[in-house]
């Protein structure tokens, strides 16, 4: 749903007026709906010889794609492969291959940078020369209107799997990652997989999502559930009757318990286990927050924060890791926040559990590339729930509006990264953050 | 190739949903038979993925019941999750309704004539059927019956001002006028049972719930309904100086009433459910066998016209009881759990007193000795109905579903369930662990 501030803007005499004083007008974001085409429009693909494949995965994925411009045409997105780019004087492929087209990209347009990523062991020219993409592609997400987008992709290994580059370039050129904006994402060699059914990645599998309820956490189980997976709802025993409804509503079961309670890792892998044979998604959605400024905090509030937001994760991935309750090639999601990466006035606490989150993903992913798995964190920024929703207006509205797409992002926008990262063709992307913030200001 | 056939054998238990019972013109003032029926189905649908599923059947009841609620079960089932191939029935056995619809299903599993299904019942004192005053609707119905102006006019000259007063339902035997409170004080004085015995009862029904609820025992047998997340007549602190203090309300004429408002069970609203399987259903389905349903009878008195002590009116499942261990080969002592509804305190006090009294056991039971006393501590181990609550026809259902969780608990052993009901009936019931 929009908010009322976009609804104003974007007809009539709302949309004259923001126009004359130059008030932001956020775009209505493309969003995923089932059957969608990838894009809505052609694509231009600029790179070397190097792209064929690239060409050819896009043609079959349905895109009408462009390999010379035509300026006479509006694209739904632009790909440029800049992936051979190791000189300072190369960058200008950058400005080259973006400057002329951008004024034809059409509303919820894609642009996606495609690079090599600096290395340690790179030359300096060449990490400087690599590493100036990622400047590039944060600023133009800043320039861009109208709800379009611009990320990078990061070649991180030498060999990075068709499969992988393809589910990435597919997420991002759709309207799942509507809200994705400015961000880097590093593919590795982990192994990953084509699904057979695109609109179905998560066909076969079985997924547990802890805080279903409601907010993030129904949206993302009904995600998974739209996607293919069996999902186990876990949530409060007092929120049972959202937790029933949630289930029913996506065919999936659900299991009552305090996660931060001590038998609770073992009731999981139990039960997990016992009715489905193991898990191969494990989402850590569930979080509480006691905000107080640290002068005024009471040390329960502290702890309560830590436990269920940090400890009960670490907990559940040792019982569930150690006991072989995970499969092969498992997934694990963890909800980081903004807040973790730039700290939060009043959010010591919260800030501490979401900032420990990024490090246990990143101490984690190599155990899990072990067995071909990935764990990784998704970073909402300011999204609309019920939270948000009791916020002042005035301190709401402002915090909407300082992101790129200068809007709130919707719960489903967080679900999207979620199951992408969970889906087979993920399986290059280990133990990274990645943000679904519309580019906010905030510790960007 | 001959097709398997469907071969007798037993039902098992799978697990149980119920929402949490409030206290009369409380939580679920708002609440109909059907929403709260229907909130228990989702619930049970929800823990074991059933959506859609067509089961065997779905059995259920409630004992007030409104007129347009006649099918009542069948229409719970339409607005819930369940496919809507699953056929589904009422029953109404006053409050033993939801064990004796646990019986029918468990029996046609048995059977081999279904693989699974969902026995269950609900009951709302506060949404209560107020019906017609009954002249109003002879009047009505002579009218409506009438073939011409002049018989419908001459009908109508049948309108009284009293009439306006609607037939409230009333918890009361027909045949004999007493409510089923002042029944029970008439057995309880029979039988001599103490304030304080009644007492301590209600006191340990409490203390038991509170402490399964602390311990999550309910977490996978319970989904909150309308805000409530748990039962609204526990009382985690009450003590016996409590209850001590309160004025006896049923047989207040006997020489010395001890029964009160803490010792009896409050009017309640609520739904409960439990999910009955063969074995093959439960293993294809990947779900859990929480305990076995090995058998049950039920049985009546003639509280109308027999003995005062002998055949109270909640004293049926006392005579069912000899004939279920007689069938079974079993002794009283042979159970780990007892489960034994409580009605009124004093009704489990005299039910016990009964199988431990040689005399009675002799001359009304037949037996050769008493049955004997159980072991006390195994007693209502999670709370009954004084502590729950009793919505009439849900009862039933709540102990089956808390019983085979002992059991799954425990890993071993049987248990009894024993529920009295109005018009002198009674069902005894035993489960034993898988």
């Amino acid at each position: 749903m929009p908010d009322r501030y976009q609804q104003f803007v974007s007809h009539g005499f709302g949309r004259t007026f923001a126009v004359r004083t130059g008030l932001p007008r956020p775009a209505m974001l493309r969003r995923y709906r089932p059957g969608d085409p990838l894009l809505p429009g052609p694509a231009l693909l600029r790179a070397d010889g190097s792209a064929a494949p690239l060409e050819q995965t896009l043609k079959s994925a349905g895109v009408e794609v462009h390999t010379t411009d035509d300026d006479t045409i509006r694209y739904a997105a632009v790909i440029l492969d800049v992936t051979a780019v190791a000189q300072v004087a190369q960058l200008r492929e950058l400005h080259a291959g973006l400057s002329g087209v951008l004024r034809r990209v059409l509303p919820s347009g894609r642009i996606v940078v495609l690079s090599t990523a600096a290395g340690a062991g790179d030359a300096p020219p060449v990490a400087a020369a690599r590493q100036a993409v990622v400047g590039t592609v944060r600023s133009l997400g800043k320039e861009l209107r109208a709800g379009a987008t611009a990320n990078l992709l990061q070649l991180s290994a030498p060999h990075v799997s068709p499969a992988a580059l393809e589910s990435t370039l597919r997420f991002l050129l759709s309207g799942r990652s509507a809200y994705v904006d400015g961000q880097v994402i590093d593919l590795g060699d982990g192994p990953a997989r084509a699904p057979d059914d695109w609109d179905r990645p998560l066909a076969g599998s079985v997924a547990l999502v802890t805080g279903a309820a409601r907010g993030i956490g129904a949206a993302i189980a009904r995600t998974l559930a739209r996607d293919g997976a069996r999902v186990v709802c876990a949530d409060l025993p007092a929120a049972g009757e959202g937790l029933a409804a949630v289930a029913n509503d996506i065919v999936g079961t659900t299991l009552a318990l305090d996660i931060a309670a001590d038998d609770s890792p073992e009731r999981i892998g139990t039960h997990l286990r016992q009715r489905f044979g193991g898990v191969d998604i494990v989402v850590h959605n569930a979080g509480i927050t006691r905000d107080k400024l640290l002068a005024n905090m009471k040390p329960e509030a502290w702890d309560a924060v830590l436990e269920v937001n940090l400890n009960a994760q670490l907990r559940i991935n040792d019982a569930l890791l150690g006991g072989g309750v995970l499969h092969p090639a498992g997934r694990i999601v963890c909800l980081s926040s903004t807040s973790g990466i730039a700290g939060n006035r009043g959010q010591t606490n919260y800030a501490a559990s979401k900032a420990g989150i990024i490090g246990m993903v990143r101490a984690t992913a190599p155990l899990l590339a072990t067995s071909g798995g990935t764990i990784n964190a998704v970073a909402p920024g300011f999204i609309d729930t019920d939270m948000t929703r009791h916020m002042p207006l005035a301190t709401r509205e402002v915090a909407r509006r300082l992101n790129s797409l200068q809007q709130a992002g919707l719960p489903i926008d967080v679900a999207e990264a979620v199951a992408w990262l969970a889906s087979p063709g993920a399986g290059a992307v280990n133990g990274q953050v990645l943000r679904v913030c519309g580019q906010n200001l905030v510790g960007a | 190739m001959v097709q398997r056939r469907n071969r007798p054998g037993h039902a098992v238990i799978v697990g149980g949903n119920r929402i949490p019972f409030a206290r009369a013109n409380r939580s679920y003032a708002e609440a109909s038979n059907q929403d709260m029926l229907t909130s228990a189905l989702n619930g049970l649908v929800a823990r074991f993925g059933l959506q859609g599923e067509r089961l065997g059947e779905v059995a259920a009841g409630a004992v007030l019941k409104q007129s347009k609620d006649f099918n009542l079960t069948r229409e719970a089932v339409l607005g819930s999750a369940l496919g809507a191939q699953t056929p589904a029935y009422d029953v109404q056995q006053a409050c033993g309704t939801s064990l004796e619809t646990t019986v029918l299903v468990a029996n046609k599993i048995a059977l081999g004539q279904i693989e699974s299904g969902i026995a269950g019942g609900v009951d709302t004192v506060s949404d209560a059927p107020l019906a017609l005053n009954e002249d109003l609707r002879q009047v009505l119905l002579r009218a409506n019956n009438a073939r011409s102006v002049g018989q419908r006019l001459r009908a109508f000259t049948g309108l009284r001002p009293g009439q306006i007063k609607p037939s409230v339902p009333r918890n009361e035997e027909p045949r004999t006028g007493l409510s089923m409170g002042e029944h029970a004080a008439l057995t309880a004085q029979e039988w001599d049972v103490s304030r304080v015995a009644q007492d301590e009862l209600a006191l340990a029904s409490h203390l038991h719930l509170a402490e399964a609820y602390e311990r999550g025992f309910f977490t996978d047998l319970l989904t909150p309904f309308r805000g409530l997340q748990g039962d609204e007549n526990l009382r985690p602190d009450t003590t016996l100086e409590k209850l001590a203090a309160l004025k006896p309300v049923f047989g207040t004429s006997l020489a010395d009433p001890t029964m009160t408002a803490g010792n009896s069970t409050p009017l309640s609203d609520g739904a409960a459910t439990v999910l009955l399987a063969s074995e093959e259903w439960a293993a294809r389905h990947d779900l859990p066998e929480l305990a076995r349903f090995v058998d049950a009878e039920t049985a009546a008195v003639d509280y109308v016209h027999g003995d005062r002590k002998a055949d109270g009116l909640l004293m049926a499942p006392v005579y069912a009881l000899p004939r279920l261990l007689a069938r079974q080969k079993l002794t009283l002592q042979d159970f780990d759990f007892y489960e034994i509804h409580e009605a009124f305190a004093s009704t489990v006090l005299v039910t016990l007193a009964a199988w431990e009294d040689d005399e009675f056991c002799k001359t009304r039971l037949g037996l050769d000795m008493a049955l004997g006393p159980i072991d006390r501590s195994r007693l209502n181990v999670v709370g009954s109905s004084l502590a729950v609550g009793h919505p009439f026809a849900a009862t039933g259902a709540r102990i089956v579903a808390t019983l085979a969780k002992l059991l799954a608990e425990k890993g071993s052993g049987r248990g009894l369930i024993s529920v009295c009901a109005a018009g002198g009936q009674g069902v005894v019931a035993i489960l034993e662990a898988v």
